[in-house]
């Protein structure tokens, strides 16, 4: 699913944010990415949801190049990801249900498939009483769920989760978590993002770990696929 | 390698057409819904393109009236010829026929010396000093009506032929005042017409300006709905259809300002008329008039944010 090659980060000034970074998530798999603030976490995020590119390496996602992807096709590539952000970033100006229904909308289904799919994924998330609220009225870990329901909206192959449960107490946090753990047990690629290490470490799942933009622990099983290691090599 | 591999379900819409024009319909509803829910910005705005347009289409209001009211005059032009001192009644009355059955000419009137006098004596309270001259100093005239349909050319023939006829002293058209009239006329229609240019360009300019400031209170929803998966063409479709709306509403605005201003000003322009004894029909702005206001402006409405839309949306990225 996700496949960093030696991928290097190197921001204007000569700042490395990620430095040789491989790793290998596959179709179906779980992990934690975490480390100290600063380590490379979002940088890594924002390569795999394509808002920035590799200075040096490759970054695949489901074997297409995000280093060569045309602008006009960003959207279409990002259409096989669900994002959940720290700070939910709903639209405060529509309610509930329209926020859900927002990926859709962008995709062009119809109304009542709209409406359908819409109410399924409140439905997963318990939040389907509250369709017709405004998002202000929720409180943080409504409002947290009302983005994973959005993000899982369109059945996406990834979800993608920048500290998901950064600003909400343990007990929500778990509760958080394990929305996710369902949606990987039916086939949803996840990547967490997390610096919560009491709530990973309980729940058992592989664990990337960042450090000074290196790659210092890496639990997957999986590793680049050797043909491209050709590439990676005279990318050095 | 395309995205297309990566996809597993395909959007439940079979027509990418009717997907299209729904989000057509959803974002002009959508747009709509956002001037709603800020009546007081929408409300400013549209005074302003309001005001703004309403001056050119006053303007073109008031020479649509000049230029009615003059095409008046010129359906009452006269030629009066004024014949020789020394012919009788009899020959004017024959050269009277004459004229009559010429090109050209829709009507003629014979006025005898005569009749002059009387009608002169009359109108003019001099009477008794008339009384005291020797002999009647007015010729026979004969007022000629040209044709309705002659343009001024076929007019001016038509003098020059009359002038020709050895009986007639001297053929008269008085149109040097409506020729200075027309090119006056000329003058504020070219005025108009940089004014209106001008208020276009100024009208283009809110309502860019207004776009512009409305993508900038909406810059996280546009990061967020890009990170969704959001083409540029469909972030850029309720901004494009908010321009619009502000054209449409401000079109209609500047036709409500300027048909309150014809009415408050059309109680003394009725009385002008009495005073003129004439009978001057005041023109406002007809069906054609309306529609050609309201789609210009909701035209500019689009350009406008359209030339906001191309300079600043696509500058937003997410980070």
């Amino acid at each position: 699913m996700i496949e960093f090659h030696n991928v290097t980060k190197r921001y204007p000034g000569g700042f490395d944010a990620l430095s040789n970074v491989s790793l290998h998530l596959r179709a179906g798999e779980m992990a934690f990415l975490t480390g100290h603030s600063g380590a490379g976490k979002s940088t890594l995020l924002k390569i795999i949801s394509l808002i920035e590119k590799p200075t040096r390496g490759q970054a695949l996602l489901n074997r297409i190049n995000l280093n060569t992807i045309p602008k006009h096709r960003v959207p279409y590539v990002r259409r096989n990801i669900g994002i959940i952000f720290q700070d939910h970033q709903l639209l405060f100006d529509r309610p509930v249900f329209d926020n859900v229904a927002l990926p859709l909308t962008i995709q062009g289904y119809r109304p009542q498939e709209v409406a359908k799919r819409t109410r399924a994924a409140l439905d997963k998330v318990g939040l389907l009483n509250k369709e017709k609220s405004m998002p202000i009225t929720l409180s943080g870990g409504e409002q947290q769920r009302v983005g994973i329901a959005r993000a899982v909206v369109h059945k996406p192959m990834l979800l993608l989760a920048d500290e998901p449960t950064g600003n909400l107490d343990p007990v929500l946090s778990r509760e958080i978590m394990q929305i996710f753990i369902d949606f990987n047990q039916v086939g949803v690629s996840v990547l967490v993002a997390s610096h919560d290490l009491n709530l990973i470490d309980e729940l058992q799942k592989p664990v990337l770990t960042l450090n000074r933009s290196q790659l210092i622990e890496n639990g997957l099983n999986g590793m680049p696929e050797p043909t491209d290691m050709y590439q990676s090599m005279a990318d050095r | 390698m395309r995205s297309n591999n990566v996809r597993r379900d395909k959007p439940a819409t079979t027509n990418r057409l009717s997907a299209y024009f729904l989000h057509h319909i959803q974002s002009l509803v959508f747009s709509l819904s956002k001037i709603y829910q800020a009546p007081a910005t929408t409300i400013m705005t549209v005074a302003v393109i309001g005001i703004t347009l309403s001056l050119p289409g006053g303007f073109y209001l008031f020479l649509k009236n000049i230029d009615a009211m003059s095409g008046d005059f010129r359906s009452t032009t006269q030629i009066t010829l004024y014949l020789d001192l020394k012919l009788d009644e009899k020959k004017a009355r024959t050269l009277l026929g004459e004229i009559d059955v010429m090109a050209q000419v829709q009507d003629t009137e014979f006025v005898s010396r005569h009749d002059a006098l009387e009608s002169f004596r009359e109108s003019s309270g001099f009477g008794n000093s008339i009384d005291t001259l020797s002999s009647n100093p007015l010729p026979h005239t004969i007022i000629v009506e040209p044709d309705s349909n002659a343009d001024s050319f076929a007019v001016k023939n038509l003098l020059n032929a009359l002038q020709a006829i050895p009986e007639v002293e001297i053929a008269k058209l008085d149109t040097e005042w409506l020729d200075r009239l027309y090119t006056i006329l000329e003058i504020a229609k070219r005025s108009v017409a940089i004014i209106t240019i001008l208020f276009a360009f100024a009208v283009l300019l809110i309502i860019g300006n207004t776009i512009r400031l409305d993508i900038q209170n909406r810059y996280q929803e546009i990061i967020v709905t890009k990170l969704i998966g959001a083409t540029n063409a469909f972030i850029r479709r309720p901004f494009l259809y908010g321009g619009i709306w502000y054209g449409l509403l401000g079109g209609l605005t500047s036709w409500i300002i300027v048909e309150i201003g014809y009415l408050a000003i059309s109680g003394p322009l009725g009385r002008l008329n009495l005073l003129y004894q004439a009978e001057l029909a005041f023109v406002t702005f007809s069906m054609q008039d309306f529609i050609i206001l309201l789609s210009s402006s909701t035209l500019l409405g689009l350009a406008g944010s359209w030339i906001a839309v191309a300079r600043h949306l696509n500058q937003i990225e997410p980070t």
